[in-house]
């Protein structure tokens, strides 16, 4: 059992020793294999920080109710006040006409425009938050009995882009799995046809080392730590190439997320994430060493 | 070990008939030679024993068993007892002398202490020691043959064989290696050697198994 493990660790060295030796080809393979497991996995960062965003924005699910020009303020406030007793809502903020004006005309932009103006264009607007436990589709049927109302003009509901958001979370998560899935197949290609390479570079050794009494496994195994290692390093390059990344993000979403009133931690790669990363790349990394092994080195029988 | 060819027809794809009918025994440390015209059935016969091919019809027996029905997963081990020197010594020429000798203790799965005791017995054997860092290529010929040769004995087998191995030497090389062949026969290593240099043959003595077309034409005892 003991030379068995040191015949192992041998092998294992001796693999890492030989690329080390052939440092272009294995760089190049090994670079390869890291940026194909990067881009599935930095997709997923992308969309992690998708969903901790929407998942920011699920709470904060008021809606605007925007009265017609012309109702006055005694109705809105009456409305108001009914609303404040419905079933579901939290809270109704009213914001009159005149409020909403004095708000624009403190932003410069609007400023010269307004005072164009003779009237106050604006109408009256009820901001309603709903309760923390009321469904969207109590939320919603609140919003079109608004909408039926003839003193109502819109109702705007802020959630409809946080469900298209989710929607296009959805999509991206499934075609991360079709990437990751189709990448990780690259990468299995790309290990069993450096191993492919290798097994026929070293033919007249192998020949010699079947003659001299190697069995298959001797054989197979220096191939297959190849692949271990093709794998392995690969894969912390990938983790490598995630990091770096990120942290050439970091200052423009820091100044991105100081715009939207900051608040907003932008995610790396969790622990599990890492892990599939590692263990995507070792599987791809045997598999593709398994695969040149298990078809090229059958074929090879010593000839005197 | 005591090798025995009992009606032994070796017929490769084509038709072509590399043995037929081939019966012979050979005693445990005894030393052979087999000789021949080149097509004569010399190298088929080491093959057989090597289980680089395998008979058609017939047996070979070695020590009582028959190892043309062995299965293929039992053919490494079965090489591991036999120490083999081919006429281009098929020596891995990326690797240094020691390399290239301890790669059958590599594949027995010897400690590494073990290895090197042993390579280094096996090198002064051939008289090579303190060649071991040397790539054959900075060898001559003959002591490319020679580290073949410690290549085959390092694990000390109870029998060798050798297809040729002075095919690629001048003679008083040749007689070199053949003289070192006997050496090692001396100390109970059954020998069997392929060569079709009977000139060199009558300075050695040894029994000698004579092959014409893939038949067994002489077998002439040592004297």
């Amino acid at each position: 059992m003991g030379n068995f493990l040191i015949r192992h660790a041998q092998s294992c060295i001796a693999a890492l020793g030989k690329l080390c030796r052939h440092p272009i080809g294995s760089v190049l393979t090994i670079a390869v294999i890291g940026i194909a497991l990067a881009l599935p996995a930095g997709l997923s960062v992308v969309v992690r920080n998708g969903e901790a965003i929407a998942g920011n924005w699920e709470t904060a699910r008021d809606f605007s109710v925007y009265l017609k020009p012309g109702v006055s303020l005694a109705s809105a406030e009456k409305l108001r006040d009914e609303l404040a007793q419905t079933a579901g809502i939290a809270k109704v903020e009213l914001i009159s006409a005149d409020t909403a004006l004095s708000q624009f005309q403190a932003t410069p932009t609007y400023d010269a425009v307004l005072a164009v103006l003779d009237d106050n264009p604006l109408p009256h607007t009820l901001v309603l938050r709903p309760e923390e436990a009321a469904t969207t589709e109590a939320m919603t049927a609140i919003a079109d009995e608004l909408t039926e109302r003839a003193d109502v003009d819109l109702v705007q509901l802020d959630t409809e882009w946080v469900a298209r958001l989710n929607a296009i979370l959805d999509v991206a998560r499934r075609s991360i799995w079709i990437a990751a899935v189709l990448l990780v197949g690259a990468v299995i290609v790309i290990v069993g046809n450096t191993i492919r390479l290798d097994i026929q570079h070293q033919r007249a050794e192998i020949e010699v080392a079947k003659l001299l009494g190697a069995t298959d496994a001797f054989v197979r195994r220096p191939f297959l730590y190849t692949g271990f290692w093709y794998g392995l390093v690969g894969s912390l390059i990938a983790l490598a190439v995630l990091a770096l990344s990120l942290l050439l993000l970091s200052d423009p979403v820091a100044r991105l997320s100081a715009l939207y009133g900051g608040g907003f931690q932008p995610l790396g790669l969790d622990r599990d994430g890492a892990f599939t990363v590692l263990g995507g790349g070792l599987l791809a990394g045997l598999g593709g060493a398994w695969s040149a092994v298990a078809r090229h080195l059958a074929d090879i029988q010593p000839t005197v | 070990m005591m090798i025995s060819f009992e009606s032994v027809t070796k017929r490769y794809a084509g038709g072509r008939d590399g043995l037929s009918e081939v019966s012979l025994l050979i005693e445990s440390g005894e030393l052979a030679f087999i000789t021949g015209h080149s097509g004569a059935g010399k190298s088929t016969l080491l093959k057989l024993i090597g289980l680089i091919e395998r008979p058609t019809r017939g047996q070979v027996l070695m020590d009582g068993r028959n190892i043309g029905r062995l299965p293929r997963r039992a053919i490494p081990a079965h090489r591991r007892k036999i120490g083999m020197v081919f006429q281009d010594h098929k020596l891995l020429p990326d690797r240094s002398i020691f390399d290239n000798v301890s790669l059958p203790l590599i594949i027995a799965g010897m400690s590494r202490r073990d290895i090197e005791k042993r390579v280094r017995a096996a090198l002064d054997q051939v008289s090579l020691l303190g060649r071991e860092a040397h790539r054959p290529e900075m060898l001559s010929t003959g002591e490319q043959q020679r580290v073949g040769i410690a290549r085959a004995v390092v694990s000390r087998p109870k029998l060798l064989i050798a297809d040729e191995p002075t095919g690629n030497l001048d003679p008083a090389l040749s007689l070199e290696i053949m003289l070192l062949f006997r050496r090692l026969n001396e100390v109970g290593v059954t020998t069997l050697i392929a060569t079709h240099d009977i000139g060199l043959l009558d300075q050695l003595g040894g029994r000698r198994l004579m092959l014409d077309q893939g038949r067994l034409a002489a077998d002439l005892q040592a004297h």
